[in-house]
């Protein structure tokens, strides 16, 4: 059984207009998102801005309440849990966000900022819990001194250690990094990264890792989905994904991320695509990719294909695709038949 | 030989805090070519945009002041002009893009006027005439529909339609030089490599030399001819590309190209973080900024600025360590073990 079920997540923010603020539109931030997150794995969710994934992340712990669909944690059905079954799943899922600098109370001690969910959860004795602050610092990397200061007396790194003690202090099982790295230095984005690791390890940690930092997600991650628009398009283990992309956004954004190394650099070819991502607010008919795809044709216009696995390729059943022409692999040859994917047509409703 | 644009010399720029004095910029020499790209690297506070706003005079005084150093345009030394001829030097001969577009361009002012403004405030033109070249220099970096798009306001545009109307803008005078500070960093990957097409063509349209100033190595792969590695302030390395991702001889070059995650890695493997915390400029040692980071520190590391030392061709590095010890580190190093030329 898996940790984590997703189904057909929606969520949908209404655009208000006006004196009455009447609702005018929606803005299909995430919608109709499946996937299973098994325990222990890392799973990365990336995409470009305005794709859906940091929603996704946030409705899963329901932050914010979804439009739609069941989020099933350990059986527990997170959208329609209780006020006290919702505090205990709070205990085995946390989050952990992008600014370090925004996401701790300037006002608040290092040592309360980490030991808030143990009080507010009523762990332990007073000393008990200073105890583990101390420890769960030192876990981090830095030192039980640390928790007397403020956040303004740390750098932009440190902080973010103090984000994943807190995230740490219940013992939860899955953690949400929503975009940990991506206000860091390179140099600090290592270390960060390495303790990530380092804490799975040692905590048998779940991780969902959302980013749009594609070579950062690579490095992370046991599976990888890709998200354009509020839809996963394509999801696969990560090596398969980035070695074999299947859909035609995957290929683009793979192609576009520029790699550190000038020789490889020179003889690549990139995939430069046309125009930018549309609105949330008024997504295209059909796949949502579509006005950008370079091999887009007349079906792909009518509905959004399915997410399904191509059979006979080298991927496997585990590798599955949102597209009616996407790429297959057979014996390491890449081909894009002429024919529409049968399987990712849209099924009649019964 | 090349036409040389740009001869910067010893520039020093700091800021006078009540903290104490922020040395931003110590030090710093290089050259720009025609038709050449410089990529200048390093972290937040390494002084690479405080170089590059130090040539456009743009550095607010008080708290800031170039202290030292020459900044020679042609034969033009860009510290001792009269304000006058800065601000025309300014579009005229080097344009700058910012990272931020949108902070950048005026929210209640149309597209079309504010490109128009740089035009007629440079060149002998009517609004009118400005208007219609606004028209073109947006069809030119890619923007659809420009006659229509040219009377919309910034909020209308996406931010890689606004980093475009910033380059139309930027290159609405023929600048000889173009500075990019960090000018894909707040884009998309997909609409990043669109901005980078147009840097590239506008730069072989118009034969300039083009400074990008950058956080991301990847970027510097793609688009520089040499470049500068900033750390705390001070230059430690410089050379042509290839040598910096191949042949490099400070460790912290070594240690930039080591804690990157890449893409195209085969294998997952564990990256080799710089150990420390970003340094804190205003308690800099007067030797070398990266001393307490650096694995491979020696005695007079913290206390004197090692002299250039001239590698190969056009490279130099400054660092203590010998260079025959050097050249021995650098084979041990994954990053250098399958890569060495």
């Amino acid at each position: 059984m898996s940790l984590l079920e997703v189904r057909d997540l929606k969520k949908h923010f209404p655009i208000r207009t006006g004196v009455l603020k009447r609702t005018t539109g929606w803005v299909y931030a995430v919608d109709g998102v499946s996937f299973d997150v098994e325990k222990g794995e890392t799973i990365g969710l990336v995409g470009e801005s305005g794709g859906g994934k940091s929603t996704v992340g946030r409705t899963v712990l329901r932050l914010t309440p979804a439009t739609g669909g069941s989020v099933i944690f350990e059986d527990i059905d997170v959208m329609k849990a209780s006020h006290s079954d919702l505090k205990k799943l709070r205990r085995d899922m946390q989050i952990v966000f992008q600014d370090p600098y925004a996401s701790l109370n300037p006002r608040m001690r290092i040592r309360a900022i980490v030991g808030e969910a143990l009080k507010i959860h009523d762990i332990g004795t007073e000393a008990e819990r200073k105890t583990r602050v101390s420890e769960l610092l030192e876990t981090v990397g830095l030192t039980a001194e640390h928790g007397e200061r403020y956040p303004h007396e740390f750098s932009g790194g440190q902080r973010q250690r103090i984000g994943i003690a807190r995230a740490l202090a219940l013992n939860p099982k899955l953690i949400i990094l929503d975009e940990p790295v991506s206000a860091l230095d390179v140099s600090i984005r290592a270390q960060v990264l390495n303790l990530l690791e380092d804490l799975q390890d040692e905590f048998d940690l779940t991780f969902m890792f959302v980013s749009h930092d594609l070579s950062v997600v690579k490095h992370i991650s046991d599976r990888v989905a890709v998200m354009y628009l509020g839809k996963i398009v394509e999801i696969s283990d990560s090596k398969v994904l980035y070695d074999h992309p299947q859909h035609p956004y995957t290929e683009a954004l793979l192609s576009a991320v520029p790699i550190p190394d000038p020789h490889t650099e020179r003889s690549r070819r990139r995939i430069v695509l046309e125009g930018d991502v549309p609105s949330p607010a008024n997504p295209p008919k059909g796949c949502v990719f579509h006005p950008r795809c370079p091999r887009a044709q007349e079906i792909c216009t009518t509905a959004m294909p399915r997410l399904v696995a191509t059979p006979g390729a080298d991927a496997g059943e585990r590798h599955q695709v949102a597209c009616y022409f996407p790429a297959r692999f057979t014996g390491g040859q890449r081909r894009v038949d002429d024919a529409p994917f049968k399987d990712a047509l849209p099924q009649e409703q019964d | 030989m090349a036409e040389r644009l740009l001869e910067v010399k010893d520039l020093s720029t700091q800021f006078f805090t009540h903290a104490g004095i922020v040395k931003a910029v110590n030090g710093v020499s290089f050259t720009l070519d025609r038709n050449e790209t410089i990529g200048i690297v390093g972290e937040s506070g390494s002084g690479k945009t405080v170089a590059a706003l130090s040539l456009m005079r743009l550095i607010p005084d008080p708290p800031g002041k170039v202290v030292e150093g020459s900044l020679m345009l042609g034969d033009r030394n860009l510290r001792t002009i009269s304000d006058d001829e800065m601000r025309a030097v300014r579009g005229n001969d080097i344009a700058m893009i910012f990272q931020d577009p949108m902070t950048s361009l005026n929210p209640v002012m149309k597209i079309g006027k504010q490109i128009g403004e740089a035009i007629t405030l440079h060149q002998d033109k009517s609004k009118r005439e400005a208007w219609k070249m606004a028209i073109d220099l947006l069809a030119r970096v890619g923007i659809p529909d420009a006659p229509k798009r040219v009377d919309q306001y910034p909020f209308e545009f996406s931010g890689g339609m606004r980093q475009r109307a910033m380059i139309a803008m930027a290159i609405s005078c023929n600048p000889d030089i173009l500075i990019a500070d960090e000018p894909t960093t707040a884009l998309d990957v997909t609409i990043q490599a669109q901005i980078i097409d147009v840097v590239r063509e506008m730069q072989a349209q118009f034969n300039s030399g083009v400074i990008l100033i950058t956080h991301d190595l990847g970027v510097i792969a793609e688009i520089a001819d040499k470049v500068m590695v900033m750390y705390g302030g001070r230059t430690v390395e410089y050379g042509p590309v290839d040598e910096i991702f191949y042949n490099a001889h400070h460790p912290y070059t070594w240690g930039l190209l080591a804690s990157l995650p890449r893409l195209d890695a085969s294998e997952k493997e564990r990256l080799t973080p710089i150990k420390g915390q970003p340094p804190n400029l205003i308690t800099l040692p007067a030797g070398c900024p990266f001393t307490v980071r650096c694995p491979y520190r020696r005695a007079e590391c913290r206390d004197t600025w090692p002299e250039l030392e001239i590698v190969g061709a056009e490279h130099g590095v400054h660092c203590w360590v010998p260079e025959e010890e050097r050249q021995g580190l650098r084979v041990q190093l994954p990053h250098f073990k399958e890569s060495v030329l």
